[in-house]
């Protein structure tokens, strides 16, 4: 299949603050199945991206191997972007950000590559609390090599092949949780009014913010008796509430709407209005991990911001490393010089 | 019994219990030789424990200012009863056994060609000290007063060594300077002092240094301007890490602020410990990981990544013995396939093998350069030997007007002015090295997608065979360039003409020489040549073929070293003579003067033709 995609914009794209349109976010075109999950959260993160009006060679995009670990190619051109090794992308990304604690970093991940194989390295990254934006696109199956069951399928659920999944599911939000994530939040890739905002608030979020998207696939995980399917997400799903995300320039006469029942002020400035439903707080840690659990044994599916720490400490202040880039500093900072080496050199005459 | 004789000539063995505190007075009796201007070399052969199995002590003291091990034992302090029974055998003729004679010694371990020097340290300790943890930790300090006497060790050096070890711990050095008297007095009244071995202040050593390779390659990352550790804790390599971080907190830490102009992060594992490092240099930063043996199986596939994304990264590995867990505190040289191939596919990967802390410390600066350079991994090899011992080496130094050189990358202007499209893969200067840019560099120019899978000179996702190939041809290119970059070998001509020559590296360098020397006393010349990188230079090749057979001194079973040399310089296998050393110890002089020996000896007959005529 070849695919050309028109170059042709429409000459009045509206541009966001700093003279950019969506053009300059948008990347390759996408090489996967056609009504896959994935474009959309692409898309999501591009429309992010976009409307916060982040430049996009601020960004650095990692990912791991998969399907989902090919997305980055698909949006934000302008970035660098690293497709490292299967699991592997947290420590990946934990250097590049010790290298340069100025850039944004978007990791993408899918459920093989984050619930198996980077299993210990998702952990460990959500330990560190890094400052990063960390995606799964979670379709339970792995597409790649043609749907076979992935760790997040639940029991019972069958593929296209048609055979009950028997083993226990692991939640990815609620182990984000129980592993110190500061940020965490559930949601579907035909969502796209709950996405972006939650992305929004993770870019903004100073430490590790995780954002487990369900995200079907529709070749083999689309089937009836799938719970990853568009169908079974779409009667399942069931919001925390709405949120608003109010970037930190502007002014409070931005659109959102009034009534919100909870505002948590992020490190950056930026404002997330919650409209829940429910009674728990959004800065309640037990809370949420019940609130999935409940959700779960009622047979649905919680999506929506689940729990956010905005006073966190991210990787960089627990090691206290200096405030500009590492990757910065020069000879004449880094290099003691010969003097010194004289004298370590006389400690162990 | 004909007693051993010599000045400044002799091997003396500490076999301790491990987890005693033996350590610390074990090295202040090196150090004092050391300090008397005498050619000392430590070697601490130590198990896979915290307390209670055995633990040796083997210091080498040479006039001449052999280094390596020489093999055989001269003299023998017996702290060990576990042991005792092999201690006493391994010893000399004409040897001497220090022991603790409070209890009598088991009659059956006398033997009549050793000279028993009994001392009732316990004896001592009892009545001098009240406490146990006192008693057991004197013991050690009274053994290394009784040897001040018993082998003429200056008594005010070791005095200095107790005040510098317990500076800001005044109240300790009173006690421990009596402990030294007690064992110093002991020896002087009961025996006639010094023994037929003993050591003479010299003036020999100049101006070197007694230091571990591991802290010399920890200062060479900070000279070399790393500013990311990835890491997960392995022996014998942790102390890289850790003197890392003990001297980036005296010279890294921000006047201003007090913040670290570095980063240290003890990943989850070997994998993420890699991991971490070619994601930090990938965005820019110096950065490196230290390990051995299993940590560099687990970080294959990422040097797999490394090298064919070009990816610079910077790897120590301080060998140990394998395959598997293997003798985890036992030295070895048999990474040296492991790291050249590193991973699946075809991968080549530039290796550095230093002989000296003072080459750990040029080598591991240069790493930092050559990995920017190349935009490759660079493996500096080193061992547990080399690394956790205190080596007697040329001092560290750093010219100050080095810059570092951080290959070729293209700022933000370099991208304004580019005419053409900027192709990351795209071999502009014909030497396989193309042109990278960070991340973050320029809003619309220069990005590109950094993967493991294949692609084309623009970075382009591709499965087309021939772009595959292309690339794949160009590494080859930069393997090219690598050679001419990497550390030559260093020649050791025999004096004389002579057909027979002998390669070797890293930690069997010093053994070698000497051995060199014992086989010319022989009459048996050969010329050495010293390893210092992979991919080989010419250098190497025209050594092998300028003589009729070439021995290669190695420290693994497999002749790893030879195969390497077969397979890439397209070498007769028969050519090419192992002697290969693997019990865990540092290979002994005489071990190579034998084999050498017995080797020339021989009739050369290649593997090839013996095999065929076997059928």
């Amino acid at each position: 299949m070849t695919y050309i995609r028109p170059q042709f914009r429409h000459p009045n794209l509206p541009a966001n603050e700093l003279g950019f349109t969506r053009k300059d976010y948008e990347g390759a075109l996408s090489t996967l199945c056609a009504g896959c999950g994935h474009d959309s959260v692409s898309a999501a993160i591009i429309e992010a991206c976009f409307e916060l009006a982040i430049e996009p060679h601020r960004v650095a995009k990692v990912s791991g191997i998969g399907c989902s670990s090919k997305t980055p190619t698909y949006f934000l051109g302008n970035s660098h972007g690293f497709n490292s090794v299967h699991g592997r992308m947290p420590s990946v990304a934990t250097g590049a950000n010790l290298a340069n604690r100025e850039m944004i970093y978007v990791g993408v991940s899918g459920d093989g590559d984050t619930a198996s194989i980077g299993l210990g390295q998702f952990a460990h990254v959500t330990r560190r609390n890094l400052n990063m934006v960390y995606i799964v696109e979670n379709n339970g199956c792995y597409g790649l090599t043609k749907g076979q069951d992935s760790a997040t399928a639940d029991v019972g659920s069958a593929s296209k092949k048609g055979e009950p999944n028997p083993y226990e599911a692991i939640d990815l939000c609620s182990l984000a949780l129980q592993l110190g994530a500061t940020y965490v939040g559930r949601s579907f890739s035909g969502d796209k009014a709950q996405l972006v905002p939650l992305i929004k608030g993770a870019l903004a979020h100073s430490g590790f913010a995780f954002i487990d998207v369900i995200s079907p696939c529709v070749t083999f995980n689309d089937t009836p008796q799938s719970t990853k399917s568009y169908d079974f997400v779409r009667e399942h799903r069931e919001a925390t509430g709405k949120l608003d995300f109010v970037p930190m320039r502007k002014e409070i006469t931005a659109d959102y709407e009034p009534g919100y029942t909870q505002e948590v002020t992020l490190h950056d400035g930026s404002v997330i209005h919650l409209y829940k439903t429910g009674q728990g707080s959004v800065r309640d840690r037990d809370g949420a991990l019940s609130a999935i659990r409940e959700h779960k044994r009622a047979g649905r599916i919680l999506t929506g911001l689940l729990y956010v720490d905005p006073d966190s400490q991210e990787f960089h202040r627990t090691l206290g490393t200096v405030k500009t880039a590492l990757r910065n500093l020069d000879v004449a900072e880094l290099c003691p010089g010969n003097k010194i080496l004289d004298n370590i050199n006389n400690s162990f005459r | 019994m004909k007693a051993i004789q010599g000045v400044n000539d002799f091997v003396i063995r500490f076999a301790n219990v491990n987890g005693t505190g033996s350590a610390s007075a074990n090295n202040m009796f090196a150090k004092a030789i050391f300090r008397m201007g005498v050619a000392v070399s430590p070697k601490n052969i130590f198990p896979s424990n915290i307390q209670g199995l055995p633990t040796w002590y083997e210091v080498r003291v040479s006039d001449q200012g052999y280094t390596g091990r020489r093999g055989g034992v001269d003299a023998v302090v017996c702290m060990n009863p576990q042991s005792m029974a092999k201690d006493i055998r391994e010893l000399e003729s004409g040897g001497y056994c220090i022991y603790d004679n409070t209890k009598p010694l088991d009659l059956r371990l006398m033997r009549d060609d050793v000279q028993f020097i009994g001392i009732p340290l316990t004896e001592i300790c009892r009545t001098q000290y009240t406490q146990a943890r006192q008693r057991q930790l004197f013991k050690n300090v009274i053994y290394v007063g009784a040897l001040a006497a018993l082998l003429d060790i200056e008594f005010g050096v070791l005095k200095d060594l107790v005040g510098e070890q317990f500076k800001g711990k005044e109240k300790l050095i009173a006690p421990n300077v009596h402990a030294l008297e007690l064992g110093y007095q002991y020896a002087v009244e009961h025996f006639r002092c010094p023994l037929g071995i003993r050591v003479a202040r010299r003036d020999l050593v100049g101006d070197r240094i007694l230091m571990e390779g591991n802290t010399a390659l920890a200062l060479g990352a900070i000279y070399g301007g790393a500013t990311v550790a990835g890491w997960y804790p392995i022996t014998p390599s942790t102390s890289v890490i850790e003197e890392f971080e003990k001297y980036c907190n005296r010279l890294r830490i921000d006047p201003g602020s007090g913040l670290k102009k570095f980063a240290i992060a003890q990943a989850e594992d070997e994998l993420a410990a890699i991991g971490l490092a070619i994601g930090a240099c990938w965005n820019g930063a110096r950065a490196f990981t230290a390990t051995s043996g299993p940590g560099l199986s687990l970080m294959s596939e990422f040097l797999g990544l490394a090298y064919f994304a070009e990816v610079p990264v910077v790897l120590f590995d301080i060998q140990r013995a394998g395959p598997s867990t293997g003798m985890p505190t036992r030295t070895q040289q048999s990474d040296v396939l492991s790291a050249a191939y590193a991973s699946h596919g075809d991968t080549k990967q530039v290796v550095l093998f230093p002989a000296s802390p003072r080459e750990c410390f040029e080598m591991a600066a240069q790493s930092f350069d050559l990995a920017d350079r190349l935009q490759t991994p660079v493996i500096v090899l080193s061992d547990l030997d080399l690394g956790m011992n205190d080596n007697l080496s040329e001092p560290l130094a750093w010219d100050d007007s080095r810059a570092y050189d951080r290959g070729k990358v293209l700022d933000a202007q370099q991208l304004e002015n580019l005419q053409e499209r900027f192709g990351r893969y795209l071999d502009v200067d014909g030497d396989g090295i193309c042109y990278r840019t960070y991340p973050g560099t320029h809003p619309s120019k220069g990005s590109f997608f950094t993967r493991g899978t294949s692609r084309d000179e623009y970075a382009i996702y591709t499965e087309d065979g021939d772009a595959y190939r292309r690339n794949m041809e160009r590494l080859l290119v930069k393997w090219e360039t690598a050679k001419t970059l990497v550390p030559a070998a260093a020649f050791h001509p025999a004096g004389r003409d002579t057909t027979q020559g002998v390669l070797f590296f890293g930690t069997s360098t010093a053994s070698t020489l000497e051995a060199l020397d014992l086989l010319a006393e022989e009459g048996i010349h050969l010329d050495g040549l010293r390893v210092r990188a992979f991919p080989f230079g010419q250098e190497v090749l025209e050594f092998i073929a300028a003589h009729d057979q070439v021995f290669v001194v190695e420290q693994n079973r497999d002749g790893q070293l030879r195969k390497l040399l077969i397979a890439e310089c397209d070498i007769e296998p028969g050519r090419l003579r192992a002697v290969n050393c693997f019990d865990g110890m540092p290979i002994t002089a005489r071990f190579i003067r034998d084999a050498i020996r017995s080797g020339i000896g021989g009739q050369v007959v290649p593997l090839r033709r013996q095999t065929r005529g076997g059928k």
